[in-house]
C-alpha cells in the first residue's frame, strides 16, 4: 500500500486520479443513493411539493472521535436538528469537506460511515458533496460543512413570539452532556460513569411531541451557550424564563463534573436536545409524548413562562433565591481552583 | 478517573437544611456584621446560590483578595505576554488567567493572533508538552494560592528528576497570610471565611493568626450552599458571644494537620518572597519564589532579557479593583462597572475570572 492509499494528500484534492479514487472507494459506497450517483455538480432531486426549508451549518469539533459521536455524526445531526427545529422535515443534504494532507484515509472512513448511519436515523439522503485539501498544518484534520433541505408542510409554526405567560419550558433530556463530553475528551479527563455526547438527529422525538401537541409555541435546540442561551431569546417584552433548579434533568456525571471544573450545565452544549413552550394546558401531553420516545425519556418541565415585567431569565433556587441567567459570554473556560 | 457521585452533592445543596440554617443565622444574629469571604471561589458560590438574599439586612458578605486571576500584577501579566509571544514558546497556564487584560491584550488575545498558548488542567501536562516537543520551550505560568502551589511543587520536583532542560515555571504564586495580615488591621471587616481548599492543604492551625493576633473570627468553610451557611452561623455565633475564634466547618475535607506531603513539597521547591498584589501593591513575604535548588527551572532566570525589555501595562486608571479587593468598594460602586467593563471587555482583572468579584457581581446582578 501506497503512502497516498493510507492518508490524504494535496493531490487528493487536485481533482485528478487521486481524487477520483476517493470518491469512488470512500464517498460513493459510503454514501450511496440515486441522487448521488448521478455524479452530476448537482443533485437532481424529485420535487417535495411544499415550502422548502434550508439551512447550514460547519463543524470544526475537536477531538474528531469522542464517546457517543464524531465530527460526522454531528454534522448530520446538528443541520437535521436545525431543519427539525423550525418544523420542516429533513429530506436532502449536502457535504463539504475541507481536509487537512496526513488525515488518515482510515479515519475519514469511519467519519462518513459515521454520517451515513446518521443520515439513515435521520431518513435523509446526502446528495450532494464537495472535498478541497489543505497543506499540513492548515487545518484541524477534518471540516465539515453540510447544508440541508427539508419540507416545511403548511400548518401552524412554533415561534419565539407565540409565547405566553403562563407557559410551560420543557427540555427533551439531560442536559450539558455533548459540552462536557468534549471538554473532558480534549483534556482527557476520565469520569466513572463516562460521559456521553448525546448527539442525535431529533426529527422523529420532535414529530412525536408536534403530533400530541399541534400548537407548540416554541421549539429550539439548545447548542452552544446551552439552556441558558434559548432562554435569553425566548424572555423579552415583560415576559419572564423562569428555570427551576431542581427540575433541570442531569447525569450524575454532567453533575459532578461540571461541580469538578466549575462549569454551569445550564450554559453546556446539547448536541441531541431540545426545548419547547406549550399552553399550561398542552404540558402533560407534551410531557406524555417526549417521555414515550427512547430519545425523550428523561425530558421534563424545567421552568415557566412569567408575566412580570422584567423580561429576564433567571433560576428559582429550591430554598427560595433566585439568580439571574446571563446570556453566556466567551468560551467557558475551566477555573483555577 | 474521577467518580462521580451526585449524592456526595445533594446532602450539601438540601433544601431543608438551607432553610434551617437561615433560620437560625436570622435567629442568633445580633447586630451589623461584614463578613469578608476571602477565597474566589466562595464568592462564586455565594452568587451563584443567591446565599445574600437568604441572609438577615445588615449581615453583609463582602469579596476579599482571594481570587488568583485577580491579585496577579500587570508586571507579572506583562512578563506572560512577553514570553507568550516568543515563538519557540509554548506558553502554558490555567483557563482563568487566559483573559486577563493588559493595555488593549491579553492571553486570549495572542493566541487568536497566533502564538502556541495552551490551557492545562495540571501543570503536569506541560512535562509531557516538553517531551513532545524537545527543540521547544515550555513555559507554565503558575498562579494561585495554596491550592495550586502543591501542584507546580510536584511539577518541579518532577522536572527535576527528569532533568528536563525545555521546561521552565514563570511563578507567581501567592499565599494568603501576609496578605490577610495587611488588610484587615484598620478594616471594617468582623470575621472571615477562610478557603477550605487552602486549609486541606496547610491544615486547620494555618488561619489560627486570625483569632490570635488579627482578633477577628474566622470559620474554615467549604463551598456548597450548606458549607457557606454552616461557616455564617458559625462567625455569628462567635460575634454574638464577643470573642474570636476559629472553627473548621468542612471537616469532611480538612484535616487538622491538613496535608503534610503538599506542605512538605512546598517547602522543599519555594522560597517565600516579597510580592505585589494588584490592588493591594506589595507585600512582604506573600509570594513564593522558586528556590535555589530549582532555580534552573525559574522562568523569571531563564528569560531575565527578554521580560526586562517587556512592556508594562497599566490598568484602565478608573479601574476600582484594588478597592474591590480590600472590600472597600462594591463591585457596583465602580463607575466602569456594567458600562466600560463587563465581561466581554474587562478594564481590570477582577471581571475576568470566572471568581472575580465584578464578574460575579455581574453574571448574577441583582434582578
Amino acid at each position: 500500500m501506497s503512502y497516498t492509499d493510507e492518508v490524504i494528500t494535496l493531490a487528493h484534492g487536485g481533482g485528478g486520479r487521486l481524487y477520483h479514487q476517493l470518491v469512488e472507494e470512500v464517498f460513493l459506497p459510503i454514501f450511496d443513493n440515486a441522487y448521488l450517483r448521478q455524479l452530476n455538480d448537482s443533485a437532481l432531486c424529485p420535487s417535495l411539493g411544499t415550502a422548502l426549508a434550508m439551512t447550514t451549518d460547519s463543524y470544526v469539533v475537536q477531538p474528531r472521535f469522542f464517546p457517543g459521536g464524531d465530527i460526522g455524526r454531528l454534522a448530520v445531526c446538528g443541520t437535521v436538528n436545525d431543519l427539525t427545529m423550525s418544523g420542516a422535515k429533513p429530506a436532502y443534504l449536502s457535504v463539504g469537506m475541507i481536509l487537512e494532507a496526513g488525515l488518515p484515509i482510515a479515519e475519514l472512513r469511519r467519519i462518513c460511515e459515521s454520517m451515513a448511519a446518521a443520515a439513515k436515523e435521520a431518513g435523509v439522503s446526502l446528495v450532494t458533496g464537495d472535498t478541497k485539501v489543505v497543506e499540513k498544518g492548515k487545518g484541524d484534520g477534518i471540516y465539515i460543512n453540510t447544508a440541508g433541505i427539508g419540507l416545511f408542510p403548511e400548518g401552524k409554526k412554533a415561534c419565539p413570539q407565540k409565547i405566553q405567560a403562563g407557559d410551560s419550558i420543557l427540555v427533551s433530556g439531560t442536559i450539558g452532556d455533548h459540552g462536557l463530553c468534549i471538554l473532558a475528551a480534549r483534556e482527557r479527563l476520565e469520569f466513572d460513569p463516562p460521559l456521553r455526547s448525546d448527539a442525535a438527529p431529533l426529527h422523529d422525538l420532535a414529530a412525536a411531541v408536534q403530533k400530541a401537541v399541534p400548537d407548540i409555541h416554541a421549539m429550539r435546540d439548545p447548542t452552544r451557550g446551552g439552556v441558558a442561551s434559548v432562554a435569553n431569546e425566548w424572555c423579552g417584552n415583560g415576559l419572564s424564563i423562569e428555570i427551576a433548579e431542581e427540575a433541570l434533568p442531569l447525569s450524575a456525571s454532567v453533575s459532578a463534573v461540571a461541580g469538578i471544573l466549575g462549569l454551569d450545565p445550564l450554559y453546556v452544549a446539547n448536541e441531541g436536545k431540545f426545548m419547547l413552550a406549550v399552553s399550561e394546558s398542552d404540558t402533560e401531553a407534551a410531557l406524555r409524548a417526549l417521555r414515550s420516545h427512547p430519545l425523550g425519556e428523561n425530558a421534563a418541565v424545567i421552568g415557566r413562562v412569567v408575566e412580570d415585567g422584567r423580561g429576564l431569565a433567571y433560576v428559582r433556587t429550591p430554598y427560595g433565591s433566585q439568580r439571574l441567567l446571563d446570556l453566556p459570554y466567551a468560551e467557558q473556560l475551566p477555573r483555577i481552583c | 478517573m474521577f467518580k462521580s457521585n451526585a449524592a456526595l452533592w445533594a446532602e450539601y445543596r438540601d433544601k431543608s437544611r438551607i432553610k434551617l440554617l437561615c433560620q437560625q443565622i436570622a435567629e442568633e444574629y445580633s447586630g451589623p456584621m461584614r463578613i469578608m469571604e476571602v477565597c474566589g471561589t466562595h464568592t462564586m458560590s455565594i452568587y451563584h446560590y443567591g446565599i445574600r438574599s437568604l441572609l438577615p439586612e445588615g449581615l453583609q458578605l463582602i469579596s476579599g483578595p482571594g481570587c488568583p486571576v485577580c491579585v496577579t500584577d500587570e508586571k507579572t501579566v506583562s512578563a506572560a505576554l512577553a514570553l507568550a509571544k516568543i515563538p519557540n514558546i509554548i506558553f502554558t497556564t490555567y483557563g482563568d488567567m487566559l483573559r486577563v487584560p493588559a493595555g488593549n491584550t491579553s492571553l486570549q488575545r495572542l493566541r487568536d493572533e497566533g502564538a502556541d498558548i495552551r490551557i492545562l488542567l495540571s501543570p503536569l501536562d506541560a512535562l509531557e508538552l516538553a517531551e513532545q516537543h524537545p527543540e521547544r520551550q515550555i513555559v507554565f505560568f503558575a498562579v494561585g494560592f495554596e491550592t495550586t502551589a502543591p501542584l507546580t511543587a510536584a511539577t518541579l520536583c518532577r522536572a527535576k528528576e527528569k532533568a528536563l532542560q525545555n521546561f521552565s515555571v514563570l511563578c507567581a504564586h501567592k499565599t494568603m497570610p501576609q496578605a490577610l495580615r495587611s488588610l484587615l488591621p484598620g478594616s471594617a471587616v468582623d470575621a472571615l471565611l477562610c478557603p477550605g481548599h487552602v486549609a486541606a492543604v496547610t491544615g486547620e492551625a494555618f488561619f489560627s493568626f486570625v483569632p490570635q493576633d488579627l482578633k477577628r473570627s474566622a470559620a474554615i468553610a467549604g463551598f456548597e450552599p450548606v458549607d457557606i451557611l454552616e461557616a455564617v452561623l458559625a462567625v455569628v455565633r462567635m460575634h454574638a458571644q464577643g470573642g474570636a475564634g476559629l472553627l473548621n466547618c468542612y471537616p469532611r475535607a480538612v484535616r487538622p494537620e491538613g496535608n503534610p506531603l503538599a506542605m512538605k513539597m512546598m517547602e522543599q521547591v519555594f522560597v517565600p518572597c516579597d510580592a505585589v498584589w494588584r490592588g493591594l501593591g506589595e507585600i512582604a513575604d506573600s509570594g513564593l519564589a522558586i528556590g535555589a535548588a530549582y532555580r534552573e527551572f525559574d522562568a523569571a532566570e531563564r528569560f531575565k532579557a527578554e521580560i526586562a525589555a517587556a512592556d508594562c501595562y497599566r490598568d484602565n486608571p478608573a479601574c476600582r479593583c484594588g478597592f474591590v479587593l480590600r472590600g472597600e468598594c462594591t463591585p457596583e460602586e465602580c463607575p466602569l462597572f456594567g458600562n466600560a467593563c463587563t465581561p466581554d471587555h474587562p478594564c481590570g482583572a477582577c471581571m475576568v475570572s470566572g471568581e472575580g468579584a465584578c464578574a460575579a457581581a455581574y453574571k448574577y446582578r441583582r434582578i
